[in-house]
C-alpha cells in the first residue's frame, strides 16, 4: 500500500472513522461515496465507538508478506454495536482464548512495517475488552 | 522558581498505560549470570510486536480524554515525550493527534530530555494553557525502553507511561499549585543517533546524577511553598530502581506510607519518560479531594522538573471514568528471555 493510499485511509485505519447515512441512518463503515443500505449520497464521517463482538475467526499460521514478524494471529470478523462488520486481527489475547461472540474493543497498533526503512502503518485491532465500561 | 501563569491550571483528565507483557528479572540473570545476579526490581512491562510509543501514547490519550470529557478537537498541542520514538524524523505527535481526532488546529511535536522528556512537555504545557494560547493541551511521557542484552539496566528498562491534560483550573480533578526545574549539563546517560542501545556512566547515574537533581529540585520547590515533607499526603519521584527513589525521599524526609502508592518500578520496571507521570497516575487514581502530591521526574543529561498538586472535589468523579493504572499493572503475562529476544528484535534471522 502506498502513501497516498494510507494517507487517504489514516482515519478510518488509526479511529475507526465511518459515516451515517443521512438518507437512512445506517452507519456505514469503511466511508464511501455511496451509501450501500439505500443508494443515497453517504456520510457526514462519525467515529464508531469501537466496540462489538466476535463474529467468526481464524488463526493464522501461514501469513502474507509483510505480516510474518506478529504471526501466528487471529483475524476475526468483528460485528460493531453500530453494525457494521469489520475484519482485523484481535490483539491481546492467546489465540486458544478467542471464542465467537467474545466482546471487543478497538485498539489502534502497528498492523506492518514496510522495511527497515520504511514507513510503520498503523491501525485498528481489537482485544478483550478490559473493562465494561471501556 | 517559575511565575505563576496568568490563569491557574490543573491536570482535568489523566491515562496510564502499561503493556501487558512482563518479563521477571530472575531470566535475565538466569541467562547472563547463570542465576546468580540478583535482579534489582521483580519484573519489567515489555511492549508487544504490534506496540511502540505511539499506539501506547494513543491509549493513554484516549484515557485521558475519557477522563477529561472533552472533545479532543479543543486540544490545541498534543506533545509526546520519548527516548523511543518510532521515527528518528516524522513525528509521534502528528500520529497520535490523528489517532485521537485532535487534528488539524493544534500543535504537535516530539520532545526529548531522557526520562525528564515527559514532564518538560507538561511544563510547557503548563505555560500554553496558563497564558490562554489554548484552553487545552496534552502532555504525554512514554517509553519502551531498551537496555543492552547482559547490561545493568537490561534488567530494568520497561515499557509504559502517562498522558495528561492541562487545562482551566476550575475544570481540574487535581491543581498544579507550582512547578519549578533545576537542570545541569551532566553526562550520565546517553545515545548517539544512529546506535541502537544507550550507554552510562555506572555510578556516576546516582550522584550527581540522579541524586544531584532530584534532591535539590525537590527542596527548592518545597522551600518556594513553605512546606514540608508532612504537607504531602503522596510523593512520587522517577523511579530508575527502587533503591535510587527510595534513598532519595529517605534523604529529605519523607516516608513510606507517601511513595508507596507511586512506587512502580518494581512491578513493570523503569518507564523512562513515563516512570514519574505513571506513578503519578496510580496515585490520583486513588486520591482524595484535598490529597497533596508532590512529583520529581529526572532525566539525564541532566535534570529533574518538580511539582506541587493538590487534588479537587473532582477527582473522585473521574477516577472512574477508563481503567485504573493498576487495572493495567494487574493484566500480566509473564514471557521467557527467548519470547522477549523475538519481541524486542534482538534475534539476528540473517
Amino acid at each position: 500500500m502506498g502513501i497516498p493510499n494510507l494517507w487517504r485511509t489514516k482515519g478510518q485505519r488509526y479511529s475507526l472513522a465511518g459515516e451515517i447515512c443521512p438518507s437512512c441512518s445506517q452507519h456505514i463503515f469503511p466511508p464511501r461515496d455511496v451509501c450501500p443500505h439505500c443508494a443515497k449520497p453517504a456520510g457526514p464521517i462519525h467515529t464508531l465507538s469501537g466496540r462489538g463482538e466476535v463474529y467468526s475467526y481464524t488463526t493464522m499460521y501461514n501469513v502474507p508478506q509483510g505480516f510474518q514478524e506478529q504471526s501466528p494471529y487471529t483475524v476475526a470478523l468483528v460485528k460493531l454495536e453500530e453494525g457494521p462488520m469489520v475484519t482485523a486481527q484481535l490483539t491481546d489475547v492467546e489465540n486458544e482464548e478467542v471464542a465467537i461472540g467474545m466482546k471487543v474493543e478497538m485498539v489502534t497498533r502497528k498492523l506492518r512495517e514496510e522495511s527497515e526503512e520504511g514507513q510503520i502503518v498503523y491501525g485498528y485491532k481489537f482485544r478483550p475488552r478490559l473493562t465494561e465500561a471501556a | 522558581m517559575f511565575n505563576q501563569p496568568n490563569r491557574a491550571v490543573g491536570i482535568v483528565g489523566y491515562g496510564a498505560y502499561v503493556p501487558r507483557f512482563r518479563l521477571p528479572g530472575s531470566e535475565i540473570s538466569r541467562v547472563w549470570t547463570e542465576g546468580n545476579s540478583r535482579s534489582p526490581i521483580r519484573e519489567k512491562a515489555v511492549p508487544g510486536k504490534d506496540e511502540d510509543t505511539a499506539t501506547m501514547s494513543i491509549e493513554a490519550a484516549r484515557n485521558a480524554l475519557a477522563r477529561a470529557q472533552i472533545d479532543p478537537q479543543l486540544l490545541r498541542a498534543v506533545w509526546v515525550g520519548s527516548e523511543s520514538h518510532p521515527y528518528a524524523v516524522k513525528p509521534t505527535g502528528t500520529i497520535v493527534a490523528e489517532a485521537i481526532g485532535a487534528t488539524p488546529v493544534t500543535l504537535a511535536a516530539d520532545w526529548q530530555f531522557a526520562c525528564k522528556a515527559g514532564t518538560e512537555a507538561t511544563q510547557a504545557a503548563i505555560g500554553f494553557v496558563g497564558s490562554g494560547m489554548g484552553d487545552y493541551a496534552l502532555s504525554i511521557g512514554m517509553d519502551t525502553a531498551q537496555g543492552r542484552p547482559g547490561d545493568a539496566l537490561e534488567y530494568t528498562a520497561g515499557a509504559g507511561g502517562a498522558a495528561y491534560i492541562i487545562g482551566p483550573a476550575e475544570q481540574a480533578c487535581a491543581l498544579i499549585q507550582r512547578t519549578g526545574s533545576y537542570v545541569s549539563d551532566t553526562t550520565d546517560f546517553w545515545r548517539r543517533p544512529t546506535t541502537h542501545y544507550p550507554s552510562h556512566a555506572e555510578r556516576f547515574s546516582g550522584d550527581p546524577g540522579y541524586f544531584g537533581h532530584v534532591v535539590p529540585a525537590a527542596a527548592a520547590l518545597m522551600a518556594e511553598m513553605g512546606t514540608t515533607p508532612a504537607d504531602y499526603r503522596y510523593v512520587v519521584f522517577h523511579q530508575p530502581n527502587a533503591k535510587f527513589p527510595t534513598r532519595a525521599l529517605e534523604q529529605l524526609g519523607f516516608t513510606k506510607e507517601q511513595w508507596q502508592t507511586g512506587l512502580l518500578v518494581r512491578e513493570i520496571g523503569n518507564t523512562y519518560a513515563g516512570a514519574a507521570m505513571i506513578g503519578l497516575t496510580a496515585v490520583l487514581d486513588v486520591a482524595a479531594p484535598g490529597d497533596r502530591i508532590l512529583m520529581v521526574s529526572y532525566g539525564s543529561g541532566a535534570g529533574s522538573d518538580g511539582f506541587d498538586l493538590l487534588a479537587t472535589d473532582k477527582i473522585t468523579e473521574v477516577q472512574t471514568r477508563a481503567p485504573s493504572t493498576r487495572s493495567y499493572i494487574e493484566r500480566r503475562v509473564q514471557i521467557d528471555y527467548a519470547q522477549y529476544v523475538r519481541m524486542r528484535r534482538k534475534l539476528a534471522t540473517h
